[in-house]
């Protein structure tokens, strides 16, 4: 079947199967920056935005994403610029592999909660897994992004 | 000796850390040829059993449906999946398909197809008949059981390991130094007690892809996310029966690694598809499939007995272990002699040690590399056994330790005696900052001894615990790096590294390295690594080796290469070489009459000398006379509710001694990113298994590892140290972060309630039981 979606403010048409899940259907056309840890809706690592939210789309039917907006990390190309530099001055970034669907979130975070504490940052990103870096210092560059946004 | 820097020590981004976070194609999967067969693996669903039949019949009428590979197909030839070097110290006991399945989880079939659901519904079509044999699932039980997990005769080992297949015994060793009985009778106190080890599953987030082709030459291409490419190329020359002129490997980025990926896993699979189609394949498991049929750490039970004077001065220690290394034995020695030989040196003023044990078959998953490499089992021991015997001295766990602890200038004679699979290799230790990490970690708690538990709440308690560890960097006299450096026209470098990056950022600090060597800035370092073909050789990411090993060839390297530049600037000058130095990017003559920029001169030696020209390089290798171990002082602070049995960690101290950090952000991070997996190990995860053998834990539902809600504080600090050996002071630090916090929370956890744990992972009922019964 075929769905039609904006993805990262592009009008595409894709040719699912029923049943299939968006994450496939987004590597299979090319979106290989969202990227399966799990299969199922635990680790974080697939997230995209569905219109303004972020949504695992390991866990999401492709065919409910017909007519939507879906955007991915290379969709908000400047704002990740701009959080990439603080999360890599950390060294935070380490394998990388939940960067896309982490970065995604947090910028997410940032436009739906206004100066989160450290509590609601944490329990905001608490899907997205990272099994390198111990989270601390993806904590530190988090707060910096956000304190030099809000300066 | 501690001179300024330029590159080394500084807080370089990661080379590739911005392109990773934008999402550019960078790992095995997101490189694969959109036209790869997918192959989809059966897998054994019992834990035990011989193949009676395989019908593919039906599924090889399914349209798109290519091949189906079985143990009928393949030539029987036993190998090694573990990474290591050569001969290796694990058994040749593994096929890449045989007529018996060991675990469930163990390969059966390989089908291939054009799409993943016709693959999908391939293996639901063909139909595998199991004769069901009795398991050997309780590894205390494993040895001289009467079912016999390896009965096949071609299986050997390389060389003299205390194999015995026909007992359920992948290897076996003993050694002693001094009389440790005699010893023990001689002390005035005592412990001994048994401590229980659990499996843990990695986890790293990408699993396990590979994918092949053949090229233009008909060789075969393994493009994988593997720790170490070398030895993958050799292991699949012996698995597929191929000279390794035939293959080359190649590793782009890889998410994650922690000993998982220090193995052939998916790969031999994926290339038996190429070989017999021509077609490139490609073979990703699924989350389910790392858990079910990649590695786990070594289950361990460790019997460990310490001697001592009244006045705390530690006689003896022995250590006895039994592991447990499931189906095959990869990694079954090393991991268990590491048990020992990274813990038992930490007290090296000791009148008498001995170690030895046995590593057994089980029909479980087998256990393979693991972050900590059997370190982590045996600090547990130990440091929970140093605690013991602290109270039962009377006296404060960290003087005890202070007491007793190896430092600057000494040596252990375990280093010489216990090597991984074969003898050790002597060494004195010249860089260790033990005795400040224990200071600055006992300030960072605010350790006061007998001060060391507050009730906050009514049934909660708070209280400190301590572990101390140390770790290895690379394998002595086994483990070679090598790297090559090339100048370029406009006065660039290029850096070719047979080292394996897995996020952790080597291929950015060895560019540290060379610039630091060469006085260039790091940004004039372009690195290409890990691929068989194109970089010298590796051993790869393993052992905390590439900092220390590979860091050390690239200085080797970057030597050789300022001499060339000397001696074809000589020749450019018209002077003897010794008359020409390099130095800020600039050659000149000593008497500064001459002189040439690097930039203009990269210009001259490939397009202005005339016959005179040529490319400018330079190699170097490297491999270690010597280990040198960091050091760790781990300090805890954790809430106990004592009604629930719930173990918060509220704050994590670790003081490193690593020598001399090249990049201090990476290294810190490696330290917070081992802390929280030991945090985990220690609180919940748990490979289990319900009673015939199949794992209950095969997701990210079942097996919980640490979210970041789950992080209260860590608190990493790096000691000022210079190792001698190494690459401008550098030693280790990949591995040393998950070593004590099982020990340092059961030692808290004792502090707080009384209660002595001896069985990983601490789960709420665990603690509940421990606390009810000391109660009693």
């Amino acid at each position: 079947m075929k769905i039609t979606l904006e993805i990262n403010s592009e009008e595409k048409s894709l040719d699912i199967k029923p049943g299939e899940i968006l994450a496939d259907s987004l590597r299979a056309a090319g979106y290989t920056e969202v990227k399966k840890g799990c299969d199922t809706g635990s680790c974080g690592v697939c997230s995209v935005l569905l219109d303004e939210s972020p949504i695992l789309s390991c866990s999401f039917l492709a065919a409910m994403a017909d007519g939507r907006k879906v955007t991915t990390i290379k969709g908000l190309r400047e704002e990740v610029e701009e959080f990439s530099e603080y999360l890599v001055n950390e060294g935070a970034d380490q394998c990388g592999f939940c960067a896309p669907g982490f970065a995604l979130t947090v910028l997410a975070m940032k436009k739906e909660l206004n100066a989160p504490s450290e509590e609601e940052i944490k329990h905001y990103l608490a899907g997205n897994l990272c099994r390198c870096s111990g989270y601390e210092g993806q904590l530190r560059a988090i707060k910096k992004y956000l304190e030099a946004g809000y300066a | 000796m501690h001179k300024e820097f330029q590159e080394v020590k500084k807080d370089r981004q990661k080379i590739d850390g911005k392109g990773l976070v934008q999402g550019r194609p960078a790992y095995t999967d997101d490189l694969a040829p959109g036209d790869a067969l997918i192959v989809k693996l059966i897998r054994s669903p019992h834990a035990h059993a011989r193949i009676v039949s395989i019908d593919a019949s039906e599924a090889l009428k399914l349209p798109g449906v290519e091949c189906v590979i079985s143990h009928k197909d393949v030539k029987r030839i036993p190998y090694t999946r573990a990474g290591q070097g050569h001969p290796e110290p694990s058994p040749h006991d593994k096929f890449i398909f045989d007529e018996y399945v060991r675990y469930v989880g163990d390969e059966v079939v390989a089908v291939a197809a054009v799409d993943e659901e016709t693959a999908r519904k391939a293996t639901e079509l063909i139909k595998v008949e199991y004769e069901v044999l009795e398991a050997v699932l309780d590894f205390e039980k494993a040895a001289d059981n009467e079912t016999i997990i390896h009965p096949e005769p071609e299986i050997h080992d390389m060389f003299p390991t205390g194999f015995e297949p026909k007992r359920n015994i992948a290897a076996a060793y003993a050694m002693e130094i001094g009389d440790v009985e005699e010893e023990l009778r001689e002390s005035e106190v005592q412990v001994a007690s048994s401590y229980y080890t659990q499996a843990q599953a990695h986890v790293a987030l990408e699993p396990h892809a590979a994918f092949t082709y053949l090229d233009l030459h008909g060789r075969l291409n393994v493009v994988t996310s593997t720790q170490n490419p070398f030895h993958t190329r050799r292991l699949m020359g012996q698995a597929l029966d191929m000279p390794l002129r035939k293959i080359r490997v190649q590793k782009p980025r890889i998410g994650g690694g922690f000993g998982g990926k220090q193995h052939v896993h998916v790969e031999p699979y994926a290339a038996l598809i190429t070989l017999k189609t021509g077609k490139p394949a490609k073979v990703v498991m699924s989350r389910r499939e790392v858990f079910e049929a990649s590695f786990t750490s070594h289950q361990m039970r460790l019997d460990v007995r310490i001697g001592a004077t009244g006045e705390g001065k530690i006689n003896a220690i022995d250590m006895h272990v039994l592991s447990n290394t499931g189906a095959y034995g990869e990694h079954a020695l090393t991991v268990f002699m590491v048990s020992g030989s990274k813990s038992l040196p930490l007290y090296n003023k000791v009148k008498a040690v001995k170690f030895g044990g046995k590593i057994v078959y089980t029909n479980k998953i087998p256990a393979g590399a693991y972050r900590g490499y059997g370190a982590v089992q045996g600090n547990f021991a130990l440091e929970s056994a140093m605690d013991e015997l602290a109270h039962k001295l009377g006296m404060d766990p960290v003087e005890l330790r202070e007491k007793n602890m190896i430092a600057e200038g000494e040596t252990s004679e375990i280093f010489r005696i216990m090597g991984e699979g074969t003898e050790g290799v002597e060494m004195i230790v010249e860089s260790c900052k033990l005795d400040y990490c224990v200071k600055r970690g006992r300030e960072l708690i605010n350790w006061k001894p007998g001060q060391l538990v507050q009730e906050t709440a009514p049934g909660k308690v708070r209280a400190k615990g301590v572990a101390l560890a140390m770790q290895g960097s690379g394998i002595p006299l086994i483990d070679m790096g090598s790297a090559y450096l090339e100048l370029q026209d406009d006065g660039f470098f290029k850096l070719h590294i047979g080292a394996t990056d897995l996020g952790t950022g080597s291929d950015t600090i060895l560019a540290q390295i060379a610039a630091e060597e060469l006085g260039v800035s790091s940004d004039d370092i372009v690195v290409y690594a890990s691929d068989t073909d194109l970089t010298p050789y590796d051993v790869g990411a393993y052992a905390s080796s590439t900092t220390y090993v590979s860091g050390n060839a690239v200085v080797r390297a970057a030597q050789n290469m300022k001499q060339v530049l000397r001696e074809a600037a000589a020749v450019k000058f018209g002077v003897d070489p010794e008359q020409v130095e390099f130095d800020r990017r600039e050659l000149r003559t000593k008497d500064g009459a001459k002189k040439v920029s690097l930039k203009e001169f990269s210009y001259d030696t490939l397009y202005h000398e005339g016959a005179n020209m040529k490319t400018l390089s330079a190699s170097g290798s490297y491999s270690g006379e010597k280990a040198p171990p960091p050091y760790l002082a781990g300090f805890v602070e954790v809430e106990v509710d004592t009604e629930t049995g719930e173990v918060d960690v509220l704050n994590y101290v670790a003081v490193v001694d690593c020598g001399t950090p090249i990049n201090p952000n990476l290294a810190r991070i490696q330290v917070e990113g081992g802390l929280l997996q030991g945090i985990g190990m220690t609180r919940y995860e748990d490979v289990q298994y319900n009673a015939k053998g199949g794992m209950r834990t095969n997701n990210l539902m079942h097996y919980k590892i640490p979210n970041r809600e789950d992080v209260k504080k860590l608190t990493a600090e790096l000691a000022d140290s210079y190792e001698p050996s190494g690459p401008f002071g550098a030693k280790s630090i990949a591995e040393i972060g998950i070593d004590t916090p099982p020990a340092a929370i059961a030692n808290a956890i004792y502090n707080a309630t009384g209660a002595r744990i001896r069985e990983l992972p601490f789960t709420p009922s665990r603690v509940l039981a421990a606390i009810r019964k000391a109660n009693r």
